[in-house]
């Protein structure tokens, strides 16, 4: 059951708005399932309350948080991202949550942190997925993601716990999730339970599976092709029908160019 | 395996009727899932849905029309052959439609990705020599054709083999991971070609 959320407006994407039925039912969430209709099948009955997320690692004070502190340690905002998927869609969605920064914050990173690693939840019980290398496409849960420590404080890595005004769905990653909209869509962690600051580059759970399609950085490149499908477009889907889609070209960084000044002097076709 | 004695023989009405139905449930089958997903009323992204089911229908088909002559000869049964050109005709069609659902919803008209993604995308390429092989079946189907291609008809009805194995490369490139489906297809087409051991054996004169 999704509550009323409630936050201050803070970055718009100017692009239409993806139908929030649409978002909740398109979902890339191997736990619950591999098909893109699984997860809001399966991922119903997901007891996401109680949660813990802990902050650990090189912090000078590791951090529990539960639950109700997830909507209520920091102030709301809304921001409506573009979230292009590595699978050539693209979607516009309101989410509501804060800074990763601010949760960083908490913790107080000590200056020897240089990566920040995330862990989804393991609960092979309660996600079907993670039962077998059949059920969950051969990915050795649980799922892990990162980000290099300035990719991490920037503005634009937003925490998610709701979207369209209200909590997150379990489906898009109840209780909470990372979104960051210049990085292809499988980099924003879904349901959230660690996150570990160190000093190497974390094990990322795609780049396990697939190291030559995809890389550690896996920010949105018109000009870097999957090995098996074109980045350079893209289609924006924005509602049931069949014509609710645009095709569009992909930008560098999804758009947000704000972030290229992380990446000067790094060979993006190399760090892909 | 269990042996049948004695030979199958139906009316040639009952014929007449299943392969009427096989016409219509396959023909209904993809019209009502192209209007549903022209009305909005499919969960989620109809694209992909539409993908999916037109790649997954064209093969089931393929396989049910490679099923028919294994079956037909084990239970002596030579009417059922008569189904293996309906069945083979759907999966052309439906791996057609595939192609249009693509080329129309998913790449919008865009004639030049279109072409450099079936020349560079090794995984379409495949899967579009398939289609055009399918193609090549269905034209060449009649029985008119058949009688005026005498013995070519054979050697390239032959190449429906090859063609069914690309269509499960297809599948199985086409997948971000979890290969047990098209695994279980490769294992089932397997199967029955091996049936067909004889014809892939080289030719040797007695």
């Amino acid at each position: 059951v999704q509550s009323p959320l409630n936050a201050i407006t803070s970055i718009v994407a100017k692009d239409p708005m993806t139908k929030e039925s649409v978002a909740t039912s398109y979902n890339n969430f191997y736990e619950f399932g591999t098909s893109k209709d699984a997860p809001v099948k399966n991922a119903q009955e997901f007891k996401v309350n109680p949660w813990i997320l802990k902050i650990d690692g090189l912090v000078e004070s590791p951090t529990t948080i539960g639950y109700d502190d997830l909507f209520s340690k920091f102030s709301l905002e809304e921001r409506i991202y573009r979230l292009r998927c590595v699978e050539a869609w693209s979607m516009v969605i309101p989410w509501v949550g804060f800074p990763l920064a601010k949760l960083l914050a908490l913790a107080k990173p000590l200056s020897s942190a240089k990566y920040v690693a995330f862990e989804t939840l393991e609960d092979p019980k309660q996600m079907p997925g993670q039962r077998s290398r059949f059920a969950g496409g051969g990915i050795d849960y649980p799922y892990v993601e990162g980000l290099r420590m300035d990719e991490a404080l920037h503005d634009l890595s937003f925490m998610s716990v709701g979207m369209y005004g209200k909590t997150l769905p379990p489906q898009n990653g109840a209780p909470i999730r990372l979104v960051l909209p210049w990085k292809y869509g499988f980099k924003s962690i879904k349901s959230i339970v660690r996150i570990t600051l160190t000093d190497k580059q974390p094990p990322t759970t795609w780049n396990i599976l697939a190291p030559s399609e995809y890389g550690f950085y896996a920010n949105v490149n018109p000009k870097v092709d999957h090995p098996r499908w074109s980045q350079a477009r893209e289609r924006r889907i924005l509602g049931t029908g069949l014509r609710d889609q645009q095709r569009l070209d992909t930008l560098p960084f999804n758009g947000y160019t704000e972030v290229a000044s992380l990446y000067k002097n790094m060979d993006l076709t190399k760090y892909y | 395996m269990l042996k049948i004695s004695k030979p199958i023989r139906v009316h040639k009405h009952v014929i007449t009727v299943t392969r009427a139905s096989t016409h219509v449930v396959a023909a209904l089958w993809l019209i009502i899932v192209y209007v549903g997903a022209l009305k909005g009323s499919i969960a989620g992204d109809p694209v992909q849905y539409l993908i999916e089911f037109s790649g997954k229908g064209a093969i089931n088909l393929l396989l049910i029309s490679l099923m028919i002559s294994p079956i037909a000869k084990w239970l002596k049964f030579g009417q059922l052959l008569k189904f293996r050109r309906t069945t083979g005709v759907y999966s052309a069609i439906y791996a057609l439609f595939h192609l249009y659902v693509f080329i129309r919803y998913e790449l919008q008209f865009e004639w030049g990705l279109i072409l450099s993604e079936i020349i560079e995308r090794p995984y379409i390429t495949v899967g579009f020599v398939a289609l055009c092989m399918l193609c090549a079946l269905m034209v060449t189907s009649p029985s008119r054709i058949k009688r005026m291609m005498s013995s070519h008809w054979q050697k390239l009805h032959n190449w429906v083999y090859p063609t069914s194995i690309l269509t499960i490369i297809h599948f199985w490139w086409s997948l971000k991971s979890e290969w047990s489906e098209p695994l279980f297809y490769l294992v089932f087409l397997c199967i029955l070609l091996a049936f067909r051991y004889k014809k892939f054996m080289p030719k040797t004169k007695r």
